[in-house]
């Protein structure tokens, strides 16, 4: 059985996400100090609310460094929604905020002629080199997105108003806008494909 | 590109699902963890579980039903009924819900809208507006479960509501509550019109045609109850004729 941690970022749907897991035959437990982010197997990053929010409790509890680390050294990484968002440098949410940093892509707002928050399932459509993306629908519920794969990254794109990144990968890391937990038989699979390829990837 | 989202709502008193005709003579419907997990079989987008008990001892069991429900459940949550203030809505995402809605206690207290928002972000913060058509042809906000009116146009506390911070609203048609007439498409496309988030329509489906209505006049997703706890329709046939008729849905 798989030990996940997932990072307490205070106003995510954290029950939503410790179910999936356990529907995935995991043990969560939540952890909320840097020390425990950087022993850990498998860390999930989950994220709603505000990109200063969320940046603001990484920082307060030391944690932003060990997740960029992670992600750096290719260890097992799920990040979720605004946690991808994060994994940049900044948002248009948020001007002056500085994000973790592993990439340097900005998120900004959907057009303002669109339905926002986009709330919903969107089709998600993989580049051909992703090991855990496929094709798919996936529940999306942001106002925020990527325009761009960070270079040296491969992912899948979705469409609302135009091509946005609906997720990102590279080694064991992957990245979702939208949430894999609540996205029915095709997200538990690709978090069950994410727990099990991971492994190949640690760095003992 | 984003698909209608077609929603069962799951009344639930006591424990157990209900379902009324305008909120009145409550009758049994089912299991909620059953229901829920049965929904989302058919193909169900989200579900909506609003506990509609009177009294604080019958709404003591709603976040043991929304654990259950949520142990099982991979699709969205949205958990409401007698959520007063901003530590309610905590204990429901606490038990498994993914948004909460408020609706009498938003009127009372519009504050709560912010400090929602603001707390758990725009997409956990859906507002629930009770809407009763008046003579002179605009809508009046009722709350209390229909009992009580507020003088408040539906179509300004609308546009209120989404600056304070709501990400999406619950419409619901007091006068088709129940009654299979369809749902208000005039109040539907006043208010889609009006606001920038998406609007769930509710009130008076009984047929797929009236589902194809309501998101053409402007609703993202369409709620119903009765034709699904009924077994008239399941969510996948109803999916199926949204589908031949244009509407892109989730297979």
């Amino acid at each position: 059985m798989n030990n996940v941690a997932v990072i307490r970022t205070g106003t995510a749907n954290l029950a939503s996400v410790l179910a999936g897991l356990k529907r995935a035959k995991c043990k969560a437990v939540l952890v909320d100090e840097p020390g425990a982010v950087t022993s850990a197997d498998y860390v999930v990053l989950p994220g709603v609310g505000s990109f200063s929010a969320a940046m603001d409790e990484l920082n307060s509890r030391g944690l932003v460094e060990a997740i960029r680390q992670r992600v750096i050294k290719a260890r097992p990484t799920l990040a979720i929604c605004l946690g991808l968002q994060v994994l940049g440098n900044n948002s248009e949410e948020s001007p002056g905020i500085e994000g973790i940093g592993v990439f340097d892509v900005q998120a900004s707002r959907f057009d303002k002629t669109l339905c926002v928050p986009q709330l919903g399932w969107n089709l998600v459509q993989p580049a051909p080199s992703c090991r855990f993306l496929t094709e798919g629908y996936g529940y999306f519920a942001n106002s925020y997105r990527l325009t761009e794969i960070p270079r040296g990254w491969t992912g899948a794109t979705a469409d609302y108003g135009g091509a946005f990144v609906a997720a990102i990968e590279r080694g064991p890391v992957l990245a979702c806008q939208f949430h894999p937990e609540l996205s029915g038989k095709w997200g538990a699979a690709l978090i069950e494909r994410w727990l099990g390829a991971a492994g190949e990837h640690s760095i003992c | 590109m984003l698909t209608a989202r077609v929603i069962p709502c799951l009344d639930c008193q006591d424990g157990r699902v209900v379902k009324g005709i305008k909120f009145q003579g409550l009758r049994d419907a089912g299991c909620p963890v059953e229901l829920s997990l049965d929904y989302e079989r058919q193909g169900a987008d989200e579900l909506i579980l609003l506990d509609v008990s009177a009294t604080p001892e019958g709404r003591s069991h709603q976040h043991e039903t929304v654990r259950r429900v949520r142990e099982g459940l991979s699709i969205p949550l949205t958990c409401g009924g007698g959520v007063r203030v901003t530590g309610d809505a905590g204990l429901l995402l606490d038990a498994g819900a993914d948004k909460v809605s408020v609706n009498t206690a938003a009127v009372v207290n519009p504050g709560l809208i912010d400090d929602l928002a603001l707390r758990y972000g725009s997409q956990c913060t859906v507002v629930a507006i009770d809407a009763v058509r008046q003579s002179s042809g605009r809508w009046e906000v009722v709350v209390r479960s229909g009992r009580e009116r507020t003088n408040r146009d539906v179509i300004q506390w609308a546009q209120e509501v989404v600056r304070r911070g709501a990400g999406e609203i619950m419409l619901t048609s007091w006068d088709r509550d129940g009654t299979r007439s369809g749902y208000e498409l005039d109040l539907l496309g006043a208010v889609s019109a009006t606001v920038t988030v998406p609007v769930i329509a509710s009130g008076g489906a009984a047929y797929p045609e009236h589902l194809i209505d309501a998101l053409k006049a402007g609703a993202s997703a369409v709620l119903a109850a009765s034709i699904f706890h009924d077994g008239e329709y399941t969510v996948a046939s109803l999916k199926s004729v949204l589908k031949d008729a244009g509407v892109e849905v989730r297979p």
